[in-house]
């Protein structure tokens, strides 16, 4: 009994240690790779040098983090913890306090069910490479995806501010209606795999990945998922630049909570992403005993190798999605509010309803 | 009057899902992503030192590259024996546009010229550059070719120039 408490805190270590690091990094990804796209270098200035002669080596191997600029993460974390933690005249502390706390725990909890490997046979016991087992398991997502729209409304609500509030609302609105599309869309992928389980649904795409089988609700719940995590080009909530969003009257680490929970929902999103349509820690042609390639040859692997090889093709999958996404982040420019519900309730949301009736009338086709 | 009636482009159906749109747009961020990343990558194993990864001058490290005739900080150029070439016409102080040149003439011990600066004062905090000064000049004396641009003071007198500054930059 203690061992497996001791062996599910160790995968939720695992998971949110990870997800926590891909949301730090992603800070530094995005002014890296927006640089690199706009053709600048971008932000290299934040740097570590110990002056002291015998920690060179040290320095040594600082020197290229240096150059790339790495610990600019570090000094957004410092500047935010140092910041004045402000409070406007009229807000509700409790809830302007527990708002930002609300957005990230629930965006955080949503890992739970993620499964990042295959049952793994370690000492005779089967590890099940995911937090939870839960067999509604995409329902525990979209619960906690919802949840996290109460810390927004809250933050706006509590600010006492009648902008913050109308971000807050333009934000719960956009969420909602995007919330419908996304569910719709998985629908799809659910039929097909027949399971609300995530493990399941990874499962039943060992011979064909999700976004072969179900190539329009990949393009909507990329879509819908992308509105969900509040970043350009559906940032109307937030309009950091220049519409004032839901978290005007925040400041120092809360603000950075706020900030956290966008980027910690984009690596979110990019697992879900690779879940229902990547195959999950699927390897092609890699089979539970080895390379089985359609030209005959096999390659033989022990089962740890396929473990470890199927968790790295995890998070290969999920690096990749996060990429794209910050691609699409530093392509396209905000949608209008108008163009925003068109989309969502005038094309993704009919769209998601003829996908997922055409595939159940397949799929109760094929018996 | 004629009237040039120009009619609204109606949007297609591919226009409204925005998919091809958006595509076009990841493709041109996307070529420009990869193609500056191949050129960092073989920056650092040392090819490829022509083409440049990244737009970007890391200004107090490095220096844009000046045009030739980029007009910078003022000199006063030397005669010879290393007295300033200047025969304190006033030419430069009169046809200033920002009258930020103050030259005060003396006799010239030299027989063959008939004056020369006691002093030569030049306020860039109010210079314009626009390099009339030089123009004008029917001795050469005044140049803006020292490639001095970061000029900085801490106060107003701090960006006043005296002959000793002009004539050594």
């Amino acid at each position: 009994m203690f061992t497996e408490f001791l062996i599910k805190a160790g995968l939720a270590l695992f998971i949110l240690g990870n997800a926590l690091n891909f949301a730090g990094l992603l800070t530094w990804v995005e002014r890296k790779q927006s640089a690199v796209m706009q053709d600048r270098i971008g932000a290299n200035r934040a740097r570590i040098e110990f002056g002291s002669k015998w920690l060179s080596p040290v320095n040594w191997i600082l020197g290229p983090l240096n150059a790339l600029g790495i610990f600019h993460a570090l000094a957004d974390a410092i500047k935010m913890f140092a910041k004045e933690d402000f409070m406007p005249r009229g807000a509700d502390r409790f809830l302007h306090t527990l708002a930002p706390a609300i957005s990230v725990v629930f965006a955080l909890a949503a890992f739970a069910v993620v499964p990042f490997g295959d049952v793994w046979h370690v000492g005779g016991r089967l590890v099940n490479l995911q937090v939870s087992g839960l067999n509604a398991g995409i329902l525990f997502v979209f619960a906690m995806m919802s949840l996290g729209v109460y810390g927004v409304i809250l933050a706006g609500f509590s600010s006492n501010n009648n902008y913050a509030l109308l971000g807050g609302m333009r934000a719960a609105s956009q969420m909602l209606s995007y919330e419908i599309t996304m569910g719709l869309a998985v629908m799809g992928v659910v039929l097909c795999a027949g399971t609300l389980d995530l493990q399941g649904i990874v499962r039943s795409q060992s011979a064909l990945w999700g976004f072969a089988t179900q190539p329009l609700a990949f393009l909507l719940f990329m879509t819908a998922a992308l509105a969900e995590t509040k970043r350009v080009p559906f940032d109307l909530p937030e309009g950091e630049s220049e519409i004032i969003g839901y978290f005007v009257e925040y400041s120092g680490m809360k603000f950075g909570m706020f900030f956290l929970t966008d980027l910690v929902e984009t690596v979110l999103v990019a697992c879900l992403v690779t879940t229902f349509f990547f195959g999950g820690w699927q390897v092609p042609y890699l089979l539970p005993d080895g390379f089985h390639f359609p030209w005959g040859a096999a390659v033989a692997l022990p089962h740890t190798a396929v473990i470890v090889l199927g968790v790295t093709a995890f998070f290969l999958k999920v690096i990749c999605f996060n990429w794209l996404f910050m691609a699409i982040r530093w392509t396209l420019p905000r949608f209008r509010y108008d163009q925003l519900m068109d989309l969502g309730w005038k094309i993704l949301f009919p769209a998601s309803l003829v996908n997922t009736i055409v595939t159940s009338v397949i799929v109760v086709m094929k018996g | 009057m004629a009237t040039k009636i120009i009619k609204r482009k109606e949007l297609g159906f591919w226009d409204r899902t925005y998919l091809p749109a958006v595509g076009l747009g990841l493709w041109i961020t996307s070529r420009h992503f990869f193609r500056n990343m191949a050129v960092h990558a073989l920056h650092l194993f040392g090819f490829a030192k022509n083409l440049r990864g990244a737009e970007t001058y890391q200004y107090p490290e490095e220096q844009r590259p000046l045009s030739k005739r980029t007009r910078t900080r003022h000199r006063l150029t030397k005669r010879e024996d290393g007295s300033p070439r200047c025969v304190a016409c006033m030419m430069c102080e009169t046809v200033c546009p920002a009258r930020c040149i103050n030259i005060v003439a003396k006799e010239n011990p030299d027989p063959n010229i008939e004056k020369m600066p006691a002093s030569f004062d030049l306020d860039l905090g109010m210079c314009v550059y626009c390099g009339y000064c030089v123009e004008v000049c029917p001795e050469d004396a005044i140049r803006m070719d020292t490639r001095i641009l970061d000029i900085a003071a801490y106060s107003r007198e701090g960006m006043k120039l005296d002959m000793q500054k002009l004539l050594n930059p």
